[in-house]
């Protein structure tokens, strides 16, 4: 027990969760065909980096890395409401589009 | 304590993580991304954030979740899609790959570089149990409306700039072909 209570979480396994993290989120991107889903996979890696930034900021002990957390935060809920606007306006379009179907602007 | 913290925290971040890319219904991976974005709260409160796990609660799963949930159910996508058959045969091996590779290359860089950070800051000052519980706020607000008030007055044109061109892109124009 008193091993368990000396293996306090350092910053390194907070970046390697966040590398983690990450990581599943690229998968997911590669991976699905659904462009609200691959969205959601975004939001993912968004969320793998601000963990970091925060386990930094804590580690360096400078207040700058939440605050740019906080900015990342105001530009992913921009970020959201375009693509979302984008999707809607494809879908409505194609109902049912994937991926693949929406390709006109492949070189 | 905190490795408790930090194990129950993790867990709910990587099972709501496997879930949003594994689960056929976007409903239920929009539910688990919402497991993820508290496990990510969470590991804020621990990291001395808590200005920021309010934010995350509040906007991420307050707002950016509830904005997926709702063009799901506009679009009446929320059927379970045919997962089982892959159209391009390589594409899951690859992305596989891909995914470990960004994994294994980002840990051994964090491992090999663990002790190379050092601390340049002025700290982080920490709520004390008798004094003000809002430490973290005032610090984060001095370093928002302080040092970087001009990317803050940026945000907000940024803003502006996002709603007007949903609205612009989403709009029917009137008089113009049926959409459908």
């Amino acid at each position: 027990m008193s091993l368990l209570a000396a293996a306090t979480p350092t910053t390194t396994w907070y970046l390697i969760l966040a590398a983690v993290l990450f990581g599943i989120g690229a998968v997911g991107v590669l991976v699905r065909r659904n462009p609200l889903v691959m969205f959601m996979c975004i939001e993912l890696m968004l969320n793998a980096v601000n963990l970091s930034f925060v386990a930094l900021a804590k580690k360096m002990g400078d207040i700058g890395g939440q605050t740019t957390v906080f900015f990342v935060m105001v530009v992913a809920a921009a970020e959201v409401v375009v693509g979302l606007g984008i999707i809607v306006s494809i879908m409505r379009r194609r109902p049912g589009a994937t991926a693949d179907d929406i390709s006109a602007l492949k070189g | 304590m905190e490795l408790v913290v930090f194990v129950l925290a993790a867990a709910m971040i990587l099972v709501g993580a496997v879930g949003v890319i594994v689960r056929s219904n976007p409903v239920h991976a929009a539910l688990s991304l919402i497991l993820t974005l508290f496990g990510v709260a969470v590991m804020f409160v621990a990291q001395n954030a808590h200005f920021l796990a309010a934010v995350q609660v509040i906007v991420y799963a307050g707002a950016i979740v509830v904005l997926f949930l709702f063009v799901i159910m506009l679009l009446g996508v929320d059927r379970s899609e045919d997962l089982s058959s892959e159209p391009f045969k390589v594409q899951r091996p690859l992305a596989a790959i891909v995914g470990l590779g960004v994994i294994g290359l980002v840990v051994a860089a964090v491992v090999s570089s663990r002790d190379a950070i050092t601390v340049r800051g002025t700290g982080l000052n920490v709520a004390d149990t008798v004094g003000d519980g809002d430490t973290n706020i005032k610090q984060l607000a001095r370093s928002v409306f302080g040092d970087y008030v001009v990317a803050f007055e940026v945000t907000s044109v940024l803003l502006v700039v996002a709603v007007v061109g949903t609205v612009l892109l989403t709009r029917r124009v009137k008089g113009s072909v049926k959409d459908s």
